[in-house]
């Protein structure tokens, strides 16, 4: 079913459509203008809402659309007869029912998890990795800078976001390519492959179980000693909940800001106006950085129905999902003049690219950061670049979106 | 006078009102935004101040007028 061609997106769409993935501005559009809450059986029952005013009232809505699962495709149980195969786990973790609070948590965990993770993650304690940061792309682009070429995609904006947050938690730089190749089986690939998703997850906790371990024998200046030595109405934080919470910061923090890097670069390749006013007027920078947001939101989580629910017309049932389309949201020409227009020095800009409500992204700042320190550094050693062949730019998308491959040169 | 005034319960820590108006907003520990000064907004801040609003995309923001 699931690899038929679309040919009624309000009854019947496909999110891992492989035009939706490239160009789905003109999907939304219709779906906006005629079935603003469009529908779709494909890879279980689920809900689209693509206005920026219902993503916003949905999003408030915790108590009929619950986070307890954020992905639209089952998961499926595990395949019968795989205890036989548990023993490879560690004891504590035979009885795990794997999960990553915040994201996945509603109130009232939601409320504590989410208060733990903000103090590491506001404006002012991301601010110490940005020279770190700053290195990382400048050592990136030194590394191909005298070829005139490059892929935006997987020789940079890739390569950032899993050695900052390796450093944040504690891990090993080093496994950067493991730790981006695991985001993929989870959250590329593994979202329509429930066993490579399954196996994916396994080898993740697998391995954070172990550096929570070493990190308890030997604590550390970084997030995952910070989680461990966390209290919660005077009780310790449980160690499967810091494992959850490691889990959620090293995909989230991986796969989101490579794509909205590869985005910006994408877009600044195309638009040499946009590159001449940001390295002239670099105080510009945070806006911009606010506007390649909005117009190429990464970011598609999905909500759960709670319990039977109508909405808009729309009879949703319990445990159907709901996408939460903020990247159309963010295009509505109801709440944006001019959406579809990248205004590099957009005035009014109320995005939801990190969401809206209680589940709002918890590490925004970091994002910002990466993609502000990114993008200055770029544009500071190549001023001037063009995609190679736009034909040959190759999307992920689904509930993640951006750029993979993105050839680009430079004169 | 005009004043400005950041609602506790619906604040997410967006960040956004102290991006473009730091003059008129802080943050605690959690990025959570509070009003700086009773919330009074100078003259020269009257733009910043409705940017702030217009900006917050929880809507957490709002103008208090007050008489005299």
């Amino acid at each position: 079913m699931a690899n038929e061609k679309v040919t009624d997106w309000s009854t019947d769409y496909d999110i891992f459509d492989s035009e939706y993935m490239k160009d789905p501005f003109p999907i939304w559009d219709e779906l906006r203008g005629k079935c603003p809450v469009a529908h779709s059986e494909r890879w279980g029952s689920s809900w689209m809402p693509t206005r920026y005013e219902d993503l916003f009232k949905i999003a408030r809505d915790i108590e009929h659309f619950s986070s307890r699962d954020v992905l639209v495709a089952p998961s499926g149980p595990p395949p019968e007869g795989e205890e036989e195969l548990d023993d490879d786990r560690p004891e504590a973790l035979r009885d795990y029912q794997p999960s990553a609070p915040p994201i996945t948590s509603d109130p009232p965990e939601h409320t504590w998890a989410r208060r733990l993770l903000l103090p590491p993650f506001s404006a002012q304690a991301v601010a110490r990795w940005e020279p770190e940061t700053r290195e990382l792309c400048g050592s990136l682009i030194d590394g191909f800078i005298d070829k005139g070429r490059a892929d935006g995609g997987g020789d940079y904006a890739q390569q950032i976001p899993p050695r900052v947050i390796a450093s944040m938690l504690g891990i090993p730089k080093d496994m950067a390519e493991t730790f981006t190749a695991w985001v993929r089986g989870f959250l590329e690939l593994g979202l329509t492959n429930a066993d490579l998703q399954n196996e994916t997850a396994r080898e993740i906790f697998g391995y954070l179980w172990e550096r929570i371990e070493e990190h308890k024998e030997h604590p550390q200046d970084d997030l995952i000693s910070y989680l461990l030595a966390s209290e919660v109405d005077g009780q310790p934080v449980a160690d499967t909940h810091v494992l959850g919470t490691s889990f959620l910061l090293l995909l989230a923090g991986i796969d989101t800001t490579w794509n909205s890097i590869g985005s910006a670069l994408w877009h600044l390749a195309q638009h040499p106006e946009d590159r001449v006013r940001l390295i002239a007027e670099p105080e510009l920078m945070p806006v911009a950085v606010e506007e390649l947001l909005r117009a190429y939101s990464p970011v598609t989580m999905a909500r759960y129905v709670a319990s039977d629910v109508e909405y808009n017309g729309c009879k949703m049932s319990e445990g159907d999902k709901v996408l939460m389309n903020f990247p159309a949201a963010n295009r509505d020409p109801a709440k944006f003049e001019n959406p579809d227009q990248v205004i590099i020095d957009r005035a009014e800009n109320p995005h939801i690219a990190f969401g809206v409500g209680i589940h709002r992204c918890a590490g925004s700042n970091l994002a910002r950061m990466e993609m502000r320190v990114s993008i200055e550094e770029w544009l500071k050693r190549i001023p001037d670049f063009h995609l190679e062949d736009s034909d040959a730019v190759t999307w992920a998308g689904g509930q993640v979106r951006g750029p993979r491959l993105m050839p680009v040169v430079w004169p | 006078m005009t004043r400005v005034h950041v609602d506790p319960s619906k604040c997410q820590s967006d960040n956004r009102c102290f991006q473009l108006a730091p003059e008129l907003f802080q943050l605690d520990d959690y990025g959570y935004s509070h009003e700086r000064d009773n919330g009074e907004v100078p003259r020269e801040l009257q733009e910043k101040a409705r940017l702030a609003v217009t900006n917050c995309p929880e809507r957490a923001i709002s103008f208090v007028d007050e008489q005299g």
